[in-house]
C-alpha cells in the first residue's frame, strides 16, 4: 500500500485530444458519488489547444485541496511532452507507471524515480467496444487500482457523457477489469456522508461575488481567471446583471468604477499582468471612495510570465502598487471553497467601507475543481451607506468612522463630483494642505476602524498554549501546511497554524494574540523574495526566531516538505 | 440648490457656483454655457445628468453643473461612462474629453466606445494643443507646430477622430465651434437625443498656447449639406471638407447596446447548481 495519507493520488497524462480532463473530472465525480472528498488539479504544455494536459486527482477520507507528496498511479495515454510534468508528478519507488506499449517507453524523467512500469494496450482495449476511447479505459484503470465501486463510476460516466454513454461505461468497465487482476492502492472507509458542493475557485469566486451582490462587470480575458468571468457571464444575466467584455484592463476598472458610482456593486477579475494595469484607476476609487472589488487569480510574474501556473508573487503590488498614500483592503482566500466566502466578504467590505479591495486568490485554486464541505458564507453583507437628501450635501464628510452617505445619481439636491482630485469635504478640489490632511485621516480611519472579528484568519491548533512553534501563511499555501502540521503533531511535534485572510489593513493586535507563547515561527509562501515574509515583517512584531519557507511557483508545497521543517524545528 | 421638482429648468439651473480655473477667452466656457442650454432644452433635470471625464482642462467641466460629476483617471471617461450608463440606464450620461485625454491616452477607448454604441454623448473640446500641461503637440496638432517638447514641429501627422469614429461605428457625429454656442447646444440636444453613442467634436480654441486660433471664428461654416445616414457618403465628406463644416454630419441607425435583461433566478438557485446529487 502507498502511504497516502488516508488518500490516494493518481494522475492522468496525453497529448491534447486524449481527453484526459474529461476521464479526470469523471474520476472526481466517481470519487465523489462514492462519498469520498476530492481534489483535481491540471497542469498543462503553453499551447493553446492539443498540447500535452495531466489531470491530478486526489480522493480522500478527509477535505483538503493539498495535492498530496507522491502520486500513487500516473497512467498516460501517451508520452509525448509529459516528461516536462515530470517536477509536477512526483513518483517514488511505490508508484505504479501505466503506459500503452505502442506509444513507447515511459520518460527517464518517470523512470528514474523508481516507480514501476506496467504496460497496457489502452488504445487496442478501448479498440475492443465500439465507440470506446482509450482515456475511458484509463478512467477504468485508476478508479479500480483504488477500488471505488464500479457503481459510483458508472454513475458518473453516464451523469457526464450525453453521447457514447453506453461505450463510455463499457470501455470504464474493461479498464476496472484490468486493475482487478493487479496489486491495488485502496481508499480508507469513505467518511460519513454529508452535503457537498462540487466546484472551482474560480466558479467559488463568481458565486460569492454574486451572493455579496455584485451585479455589474467588466472585464478582459485573461489566464487563469477567464473561466470566473465564463462563469459570470450567464449567471449576471439570469440575475438581471450584466458583464462587459472590454477593450482592456484599462477599461476594465474604469467601468466598474463608473458602474460602482451609479451606485452597482461591481468586480473584475483579472490576473497580474491586468492587475498591473488597474493600478492608476485603483488609486480613483481610494480617493473618489468608490467601492470596487478586483479579483486577481494570481500566475507567475513577473511580465507574461507561465501565464497558466500558479505563484503567489502579486502579494507586493496588491499591498504596495498603488501611488500616493492609498489604504485599501487585500483579501485572500485560504482555500479553494474559501474563494466563496473571501470574495463575498470582499465585496461586503469593499461596499461597506467604499474602498476598492482586491481578493488575491491563484491559479492553484482558481483552476482547481473539488468536492467540498458546503462552502461557509459571509452571513452580514451590509449595504453601502447612501445619502437620501438633506442640506448642503458633504459627500466627504468627516465622520468618526470615516464613511460618509453616498449620494446616487437620480437622489435630487445631492448631485456632487467624484474626483481624483484632492477634495474638501463637499467634494471640491482642493489644494490646501489642511483639506489633504484631513481627507487622509477620513480615507485611512476607514479602514482603521475595521473590526474584522474572526475574518481576519483561520487560526487551529494553539489551544491551551500547546507547542510554541507557529506557521504563518497564506492563500493556497495554506492546504499543505494544515496536513504538514497534522503529520508532525502526530510525531509530537505540536504548532499552531495562523493562515491570513485579511492582508490589509493589518491585524498587529489580533496575530499578537494568536502568537502568544510562541518561540519559533515558520512563515509560509510561494514566491521567490519573500513577499509575505517582508510583508510581516513591516507590519508586525513576530516573536523569537523567524524562518522562511519559501519557493516561486508553479510548485505547490507538499505536506512533506512542511512535516520535515517542523520536525527540524521542533527538535531545536 | 436644485429648484423645485415641477418648475421648468433655465440653463443657470444646470450651472453650478464653482469658479473655473480656465484662462480668460477660453473656448471651453462656451461649451458649458452650451452643454447647460441644451440640458435645459432637453427638459432633464440634473440629478438625472451625469457628466463623465477624464484629466486635462477640458475634463474639469463636470464640477461646473450641478449634475452628478465624474473627474476620473487621464484617458478613461468613456469606459466609466460606459459603466455608468450600463449599470444606470436610467440617467442621461455626457462624457466630456479633449484631444489630449480623448484621442491619446483615451485613443482605444475611443475606437471601442464608437463600435459598442452604448447610449452616450461624447463631447471632445478639441484645440489642438495641450494646455494643462502648457503646450504640447496632442493627436490633432499639426505636423509643423513648433514647441519645447518637440522643437521644429512633431513631424507627426494629425489624427482624424471624425472618420476615425465612423469607421468604428459611433451612431452620431458632428463637428461644432465654440464660438457659436446657441448653435453648439443644438447639436448636442440632438446628440442626446440620438440613440447610440454620439460624437460631438467640438473646436474649442485655446488662446494661451494656441493664439493663432482666435482665426477660428472666420474659418468655421455651416455645413452646405444635409446630415447623411450613409456612413461611407460622411466619411467622403468628411476627408475632403475644410475641416470647419459645422454641423451633424452623420445620423446612424444602429442598435444600440445591448444591457441588462430582467432576472430569472436567484442566487440561492444558482448555488444549488454546485450541489452534489446522488452518491
Amino acid at each position: 500500500m502507498h502511504p497516502g495519507h488516508g488518500s490516494v493520488s493518481v494522475a492522468l497524462a496525453g497529448s491534447g485530444g486524449a481527453g484526459v480532463m474529461t476521464a479526470g473530472n469523471m474520476l472526481l465525480e466517481a470519487a465523489a458519488q462514492a462519498g469520498y472528498y476530492s481534489l483535481m488539479t491540471r497542469t498543462s504544455g503553453p499551447q493553446i489547444r492539443g498540447g500535452e494536459a495531466a489531470a491530478m486527482v486526489r480522493v480522500c477520507s478527509f477535505p483538503t485541496d493539498a495535492q498530496d507528496d507522491r502520486f500513487a498511479v500516473l497512467a498516460a495515454i501517451d508520452w509525448q511532452n509529459i516528461g516536462r510534468f515530470a517536477a509536477e508528478i512526483p513518483l517514488d519507488s511505490s508508484s505504479l507507471l501505466i503506459g500503452d506499449p505502442a506509444q513507447g517507453d515511459p520518460p527517464e524523467l518517470f523512470l528514474k524515480s523508481g516507480a514501476r512500469y506496467l504496460p497496457l494496450p489502452l488504445k487496442a482495449l478501448a479498440k475492443q467496444i465500439e465507440g470506446g476511447w482509450p482515456n475511458m479505459v484509463a478512467l477504468g484503470v485508476l478508479a479500480g487500482l483504488m477500488r471505488l465501486p464500479a457503481q459510483a463510476v458508472e454513475r458518473a460516466v453516464a451523469r457526464s457523457m450525453k453521447k457514447g454513454r453506453e461505450a463510455g461505461i463499457n470501455a470504464a468497465r474493461l479498464g476496472m477489469a484490468q486493475a482487478a487482476a493487479r496489486e491495488d492502492f485502496p481508499l480508507p472507509p469513505p467518511p460519513p456522508k454529508t452535503v457537498r458542493w462540487l466546484i472551482t475557485g474560480n466558479e467559488a469566486a463568481g458565486l460569492g461575488a454574486l451572493r455579496g451582490g455584485v451585479r455589474f462587470v467588466a472585464a478582459y480575458p485573461i489566464t487563469p481567471a477567464t473561466e470566473l468571468l465564463e462563469y459570470m457571464a450567464p449567471a449576471l444575466a439570469k440575475l438581471g446583471g450584466t458583464l462587459v467584455q472590454a477593450e482592456d484592463e484599462l477599461a476594465s476598472i474604469n467601468m466598474i468604477l463608473g458602474a460602482s458610482y451609479g451606485g452597482a456593486p461591481a468586480l473584475t477579475a483579472t490576473s497580474g499582468p491586468g492587475l498591473s494595469l488597474m493600478i492608476e484607476a485603483l488609486g480613483l476609487g481610494v480617493t473618489a471612495e468608490i467601492p470596487v472589488v478586483v479579483v486577481d487569480v494570481m500566475r507567475t510574474g513577473p511580465s507574461t510570465g507561465i501565464a497558466t501556473k500558479s505563484e503567489q508573487a502579486d502579494l507586493n503590488i496588491a499591498l504596495y502598487g498603488l501611488h500616493g498614500d492609498a489604504p485599501h483592503v487585500v483579501v485572500a482566500p485560504n482555500s479553494l471553497a474559501d474563494c466563496l466566502g473571501a470574495t463575498e466578504w470582499a465585496v461586503h467590505l469593499a461596499e461597506s467601507l467604499q474602498v476598492p479591495a482586491i481578493v488575491l486568490s491563484d491559479q492553484y485554486f482558481g483552476q482547481a475543481r473539488a468536492v467540498v464541505d458546503v462552502p461557509v458564507f459571509q452571513d452580514r453583507v451590509v449595504a453601502r451607506l447612501t445619502a437620501k437628501n438633506g442640506a448642503a450635501y458633504k459627500r466627504y464628510a468627516l465622520t468618526e468612522s470615516g464613511v460618509s452617505p453616498m449620494a446616487l445619481p437620480g437622489t435630487p439636491g445631492l448631485a456632487y463630483t467624484a474626483d481624483g482630485l484632492e477634495h474638501n469635504e463637499r467634494g471640491i478640489p482642493s489644494s490646501q494642505a489642511s483639506d489633504h490632511l484631513a481627507q487622509m485621516d477620513k480615507r485611512a480611519r476607514k479602514l482603521a476602524q475595521l473590526d474584522p472579528g474572526e475574518n481576519w484568519a483561520s487560526q487551529e491548533g494553539g489551544c491551551d498554549g500547546e507547542g510554541d512553534i507557529a506557521v504563518l501563511t497564506f492563500g493556497s499555501c495554506t492546504g499543505p501546511v494544515r496536513e504538514g502540521i497534522a503529520r508532525a503533531r502526530a510525531d509530537g511535534v505540536a504548532a499552531r497554524l495562523v493562515s491570513l485572510r485579511l492582508l490589509s489593513p493589518a491585524q498587529p493586535e489580533r496575530l499578537k494574540q494568536a502568537l502568544a507563547g510562541v518561540k519559533r515561527v515558520l512563515v509560509v509562501e510561494q514566491n521567490h523574495s519573500g513577499q509575505f515574509l517582508r510583508y510581516l515583517r513591516g507590519e508586525y512584531d513576530l516573536p523569537g526566531e523567524v524562518a522562511s519557507l519559501r519557493r516561486p511557483g508553479p510548485l505547490p508545497f507538499r505536506p512533506d516538505e512542511i512535516y520535515r521543517r517542523l520536525l527540524e524545528l521542533g527538535r531545536k | 440648490m436644485n429648484p423645485p421638482a415641477s418648475a421648468a429648468l433655465a440653463a443657470k439651473d444646470f450651472k453650478s457656483d464653482y469658479k473655473p480655473i480656465w484662462c480668460p477667452g477660453c473656448g471651453d466656457y462656451s461649451v458649458l454655457s452650451s452643454v447647460t442650454k441644451a440640458l435645459a432644452a432637453l427638459g432633464l433635470r440634473p440629478e438625472n445628468v451625469a457628466v463623465v471625464s477624464g484629466i486635462g482642462c477640458s475634463s474639469r467641466i463636470p464640477a461646473y453643473t450641478t449634475c452628478y460629476g465624474f473627474h476620473g483617471v487621464h484617458g478613461r471617461s468613456l469606459a466609466a461612462a460606459t459603466g455608468l450608463k450600463v449599470a444606470r440606464p436610467d440617467l442621461t450620461v455626457l462624457v466630456a474629453s479633449g484631444d489630449g485625454d480623448g484621442y491619446s491616452i483615451g485613443g482605444n477607448h475611443f475606437l471601442h466606445a464608437c463600435r459598442r454604441n452604448v447610449d452616450l454623448t461624447y463631447i471632445v473640446m478639441d484645440n489642438h494643443v495641450y494646455g494643462m500641461t502648457k503646450g504640447q503637440a496632442s493627436p490633432t496638432t499639426e505636423p509643423d507646430w513648433d514647441s519645447k517638447l518637440s522643437p521644429g514641429g512633431s513631424g507627426v501627422r494629425e489624427f482624424h477622430p471624425l472618420v476615425i469614429a465612423l469607421a468604428s461605428g459611433a451612431n452620431f457625429v458632428a463637428r461644432a465651434f465654440s464660438g457659436d454656442p446657441n448653435g453648439t447646444a443644438a447639436i448636442l440636444a440632438e446628440a442626446v437625443r440620438h440613440p447610440g453613442f454620439s460624437f460631438v467634436e467640438v473646436l474649442s480654441p485655446c488662446v494661451t498656447f494656441r493664439p493663432d486660433q482666435r482665426a477660428w471664428k472666420e474659418r468655421a461654416h455651416p455645413a452646405p449639406v444635409a446630415p447623411t445616414d450613409d456612413p461611407a457618403r460622411a466619411a467622403r465628406r468628411i476627408m475632403t471638407d475644410d475641416g470647419f463644416n459645422i454641423g451633424v454630419l452623420y445620423k446612424g441607425n444602429r442598435k444600440p447596446y445591448r444591457g441588462a435583461v430582467p432576472a430569472t433566478s436567484t442566487v440561492a438557485e444558482l448555488g444549488r447548481r454546485f450541489e452534489l446529487q446522488g452518491g
